[in-house]
């Protein structure tokens, strides 16, 4: 069971206290001024990142604060490498495998799709 | 002559408490320190069990944990109806007063066992048989080969008596974890204990020792006893340092989570009597900084012929009952060895006695052993095979033969050994169990052939040390327990402190084994001819099953094991997955950390549930919310449904009525009197801030700036992939303040949804969300009498429909309570809901309750409230929707506010698919036969498309199904609600619904309200 720092509460907390929310650090693309065709509307709503290794996730400490905050988990060994409140910079970047690059540009959409 | 395998002096026993137990109805006599195992084997029995699939007859073969054959049934509480758990291991199983216990897996008998018949038929049920018996035809299948296979099959009876005992769960911190007090770990937790982290030590034996118990060695020039009696003290006086024995850690979980069972009372005379106030086991969730693994290594068995008959054990096992319990295992024996560290447990049986004799397969063998065992004049034979055992219920005699030189066949003449036991070593496996669970992997180690530790990794990461490391010599297994323990310390930011110096004789304990693995004896016949050569004794898994499972192609050791069932009974093959790949790694020709181990996972010993489940079964498994009216309608005979963690009244039965009877009397009473629903479990939110109205026109479809203070509107809320999420009203309290209800099971979620968006995307809205579903009682007075009911306690609002119109909200008082009366419905009949602070509930329901006599107020349930509510064709989010369903699916396109600048799941509704004409629609379903109350669920088919008869292998397309559907006296016939493939253009149209029982009912789909279609009752 994962042990968690909250960034508001500033204390390591259970597992059982937070829920996962979903991958963070993914703008709406209206907010970064982008007006998607149908295709890659879809893609923004239903696709969601799958690293190995270090991803940056959404967590809510939805027993506790309820904030909502980032966190840095590389999704091999469940290690927390930090985490983060939202709108400051990642401690760590994510993992990227060369070669294996996202077919989808999260900020600016599917290019040529 | 009771115990006659008992020796005269020694053991750990207690001689002056005898004990009595039974074992299969015969009564035996054992000591207050023995294992039913021993106490079995000093009164000579040694078959115990039946094997799994064969029905073999199988003996005690370990002295510990990882025993794959001595499975028995005892008694955990005495007396008649007295608890009984199955497949205990007798080698771990503490012998106490009154202990009844008996094998498994044999009938009618454990000396005559019908299935013992398996043996002969063995060659038509070879690896992967039940996998091979798919292949013939179902009918074949059910009728004949499940019933056989399960009645074969299978080990312990489970006790259909509720479990009586008691268990409890504990939560620890700890620095450090040591996990094991032989001498390994002992020499770390000293450490350990010096530097004052907190400290735990886990040992699952009954008492400190490991590895000196059966092979008492002096340290720093103390004997054994005195050594850990010296350690144990220390650590009893440091404040900082928890021992706990009879204690098992059974999982390592991520971030340094730990799982340990401790056995509180098995071992104790009456244990239920003894305390009652102790629980059976306690369950300790411990999480901790470092873990240090002195877990100690299993021995393996050779495999040779035969070599399941009662009778072979480990010679570890034989050096143990000798050392521990003062129980010599046979008179005659033959050990047979690959390495020099087994020969110990020989000299031990020599000197107790024991005609010996030791078969050594390599081909020079001259360790301190065995000069010592040629000194002593014991028969010694290198460079020879067991070719096999005889015997049938025990073992007979060993017959054996000189190898050629690479150990692959025999050359040379049989000899025949009569013996009553054989102890047998073929080296050792650390126990890597915990190491593997951390995520960590396994080096493979030619010189010692075993899988040692490899580094550690990730979040959890484990230190190993002793033997459970590979380091088999004691006084390296001493330093690296210290060694193991300083690093952990350095790890924790505790003070350094002296590494200890420790010494013990080197020459008991060679750090090099001089083993020769030999992964299959060589015998005069192969493996598929004559007596087999067992590797699962639990599973009856053998040498030529392997060689069968690579003969049809299986490669991956993960395939084989699950093909052939290898290591996957209770022992989950603690003693038999090594040998299993070196027989492996022999046939595929590939080296074996090539084939590499199977998974290790938890729980590292089998574990009751009751520990886990601790004090939270029954009631106590999960939240049980109710409402502040909950006592009455308790007391009123409702039944209740779950709705999410709510216990909400489902309807109240009055004398004989069954349901159908009460929800048509319910609801009656609220179309032409008055009913009354207690609604308080709805989730209520309070929108506060500034910028509430703006929030509200984002995350609902429909707008909300202009609604007036005192007004309510519906809202629709739907995901980002513009899907219905959720539904609910929500009135407008304050310029800035918005009381927002939501269904009863989505509040938590649409709380969450909110936040999410409040907090991550919209951070520049002012908006504060607060629940307050448990502050607010709520009582939904229906029905065309509500008015007239309330107006009798309520005086200080005018309730005609002029000043208080549908869709408003007004303060006022009811019963002396102050309230929130909102005029909305979910019936579409007149109805007030009334709200009121929690505590007020109570009187607020009896106060309408007592009035309401006269207009013969009836209370109903959630399954009337569902009847009425579809009577006018509202939806249920999660009954009528699915996740999958849009506004326009649900024909509610009038409440997406098409010029609205923006709302959650705008631009996904706006996808093509999204109005695709063919998409499931909302429809209303009118059966042909008015009385026909169609299943919820059931499928919708073409009129063309219906089947002659329901025929599973003659599937035709579905065109939707029926989510709701009810008996509805208002509409005087059944109803139904459903979605419909293109259903909006299709009314009017006859669809057929198959039924089970093979009828097709003829349906009509048309519109989706079936009362007061003008809607003129709820603003009456």
């Amino acid at each position: 069971m994962l042990l968690i720092r909250c960034p508001y509460c500033e204390e390591e907390r259970p597992e059982v206290e937070f829920s996962f929310a979903h991958q963070a650090h993914k703008p709406r693309p209206e907010a970064a001024g982008e007006t998607l065709d149908d295709h890659n509307w879809a893609r923004w709503v239903y696709y969601q990142k799958n690293i190995k290794g270090v991803a940056h996730e959404r967590w809510n400490h939805a027993a506790g604060c309820r904030k909502f905050f980032n966190a840095a988990r590389d999704t091999v060994s469940s290690e927390i490498l930090g985490t983060y409140k939202s709108g400051e910079t990642p401690p760590v970047p994510e993992s990227r495998v060369e070669g294996e690059e996202l077919s989808f540009d999260y900020e600016h959409g599917e290019a040529g799709a | 002559m009771s115990q006659t395998y008992r020796l005269p002096s020694g053991g750990r026993i207690d001689r002056s408490e005898p004990l009595s137990f039974t074992f299969d109805g015969q009564t035996y006599t054992g000591y207050r320190g023995d294992t039913v195992a021993s106490a079995l084997l000093a009164n000579g029995v040694h078959l115990v069990g039946r094997s799994f699939k064969y029905h073999r007859p199988r003996g005690i073969v370990s002295a510990g944990v990882e025993e794959p054959n001595a499975l028995i049934d005892c008694n955990i509480t005495d007396g008649e109806k007295g608890t009984r758990e199955a497949n205990n291991r007798a080698t771990f199983t503490e012998l106490r007063q009154g202990l009844t216990t008996k094998s498994v897996n044999a009938f009618p008998n454990l000396k005559f066992d019908i299935g013992a018949i398996n043996s002969v038929m063995a060659r038509f049920i070879p690896a992967g048989f039940y996998y091979k018996s798919f292949l013939v035809s179902t009918t074949m299948w059910h009728r004949l080969i499940e019933p056989v296979i399960r009645r074969a099959a299978g080990l312990g009876e489970t006790d259909e008596v509720a479990d009586k005992s008691r268990y409890d769960g504990h939560f620890q911190h700890a620095d450090i974890v040591i996990v094991g007090a032989g001498p390994t770990g002992l020499q770390a937790a000293r450490t350990a204990a010096k530097s004052g982290a907190r400290v735990i030590v886990v040992e699952q034996d009954t008492e400190c020792g490991g590895s000196l118990l059966r092979d008492p060695v002096e340290i720093d020039g103390m004997d054994a006893d005195l050594w850990v009696a010296t350690v144990e003290a220390e650590l009893a006086a440091a404040p900082n340092v928890r021992l706990m024995t009879r204690t098992t850690l059974s999982g390592i979980f991520d971030h340094n989570m730990l799982t340990a069972l401790e056995r509180v009372t098995d071992h104790l005379d009456e244990p239920e009597l003894t305390d009652e106030h102790r629980p059976r086991m306690r369950w300790h969730r411990i999480r901790t900084k470092q873990i240090v693994l002195a877990t100690g290594a299993f021995e393996r068995p050779l495999v040779f012929r035969n070599n399941d008959l009662p009778g072979i054990m480990f010679a570890s096992a034989v050096e143990t009952y000798l050392q521990r319990y003062g129980v010599k295992v046979g008179n005659t024996g033959v050990f047979l060895v690959n390495n020099d560290m087994a020969l110990s447990a020989a000299i031990k049986a020599k000197e107790a006695g024991v005609d010996v004799t030791v078969v050594d397969v390599r081909s020079e063998s001259t360790g301190p052993n065995t000069e010592k065992l040629l000194a002593m004049g014991v028969s010694f034979y290198t460079n020879h095979t067991l070719v096999e055992a005889k015997g049938s219920k025990r073992v007979t005699a060993a017959v054996i033969a000189p190898m050629s030189g690479d150990g692959s066949a025999i050359a040379g003449e049989l000899t025949t050994l009569p013996c009553d036991f054989i102890g047998s070593s073929s080296g050792y496996n650390p126990i890597v169990h915990l190491h593997c669970q951390s995520g960590a992997k396994l080096d493979f180690d030619p010189t010692t052939a075993c899988f040692v530790p490899g580094a550690p990794v990730g979040a959890t990461p484990t230190l190993s040390a002793g033997a459970a490391k590979g380091l088999f010599s004691l006084n390296d297994a001493l330093v690296s327990g210290a060694d193991a323990a300083l690093e952990a310390m350095q790890a924790v930011g505790v003070g350094a402190s002296e590494k200890a110096l420790v010494s013990a004789s080197e020459e008991a304990h060679p750090g090099n084994l001089h083993i020769r693995h030999l992964w299959l004896l060589p015998s005069d016949k192969p493996t598929s001819k004559g007596g087999k050569f067992w590797v699962d004794f639990q599973n009856d898994v053998t040498a030529a099953d392997l060689q069968l499972a690579v003969r049809e192609n299986f490669r991956s050791v993960e395939h084989i094991k699950r093909y052939t069932t290898l290591g996957m009974a209770t022992d989950q093959g603690k003693t038999s997955n090594i040998n299993a790949l070196g027989i492996l790694s022999d046939v595929l020709g590939v080296t074996i950390p090539e084939i590499g181990t199977t998974t290790f996972r938890p729980p590292y010993t089998p574990t009751t549930f009751g520990a886990i489940a601790g004090r939270e079964p029954g009631d106590f498994l999960d939240v049980a919310r109710v409402t502040p009216m909950h006592d009455w309608h308790v007391n009123n005979g409702a039944l209740f449904e779950d709705v999410g963690q709510w216990k909400r009244a489902w309807y109240y039965p009055r004398g004989g009525e069954n349901m159908h009877a009460a929800v048509d009397r319910e609801c009656q009473a609220v179309r032409e009197s008055v009913g009354i629903l207690d609604a308080s479990t709805l989730g209520k939110i309070i929108v506060k801030g500034p910028d509430a109205a703006e929030f509200l026109d984002r995350v609902y479809t429909n707008k909300w700036m202009k609604l007036g203070i005192g007004r309510c509107r519906y809202g629709l809320m739907l995901g980002e992939d513009g899907m219905i999420m959720d539904d609910g009203v929500s009135s407008r309290v304050a310029e800035d303040e918005f009381l927002m209800t939501t269904t009863t099971g989505g509040a938590a979620n649409v709380l969450t949804h909110l936040e999410d968006y409040l907090q991550t995307e919209w951070t520049d809205l002012k908006v504060y969300l607060t629940s307050v579903t448990e502050q607010w009682a709520v009582a939904s007075l229906n029905g065309p009498k509500a008015r007239a009911l309330l107006s009798e306690l309520c005086t200080d609002v005018d309730l005609s429909p002029e000043s208080f119109k549908f869709m408003e909200w007004k303060e006022a008082t009811v019963a002396g309570i102050p309230a929130r009366i909102f005029r909305i419905s979910f019936t579409g009949d007149l109805a007030f809901e009334i709200n009121v602070p929690a505590d007020k509930g109570m009187a607020l329901w009896t106060a309408l309750m007592t009035a309401g006599a006269k207009y013969d107020i009836t209370p109903y349930g959630t399954e009337a409230m569902h009847v009425l509510r579809a009577e006018k064709g509202f939806i249920i989010v999660g009954q009528d929707t699915d996740g999958s369903l849009n506004p326009h699916d649900m024909d509610m396109s009038w409440i997406v506010g098409k010029d609205k600048e923006d709302f959650i799941g705008k631009r996904s509704l706006t996808r093509k698919d999204m109005s695709d004409p063919m998409r499931k629609q909302y429809v209303g379903i009118l059966t042909e036969d008015p009385k026909e109350v169609l299943p919820e669920g059931a499928q919708l088919v073409n009129l063309a498309d219906a089947p002659a008869k329901a025929a599973p292998d003659n599937p035709v397309p579905m065109q939707g199904h029926v989510s709701s559907s009810y008996w509805s006296s208002a509409a005087g016939r059944s109803i139904a609600l459903g979605i419909v493939k293109g259903g909006l253009a299709r009314k009017g149209e006859t669809l057929v619904v198959p039924m089970p029982d093979g009828r097709n009912v003829k349906v009509t789909l048309g519109d989706t309200v079936f009362v007061d279609a003008e809607g003129v009752r709820q603003h009456g």
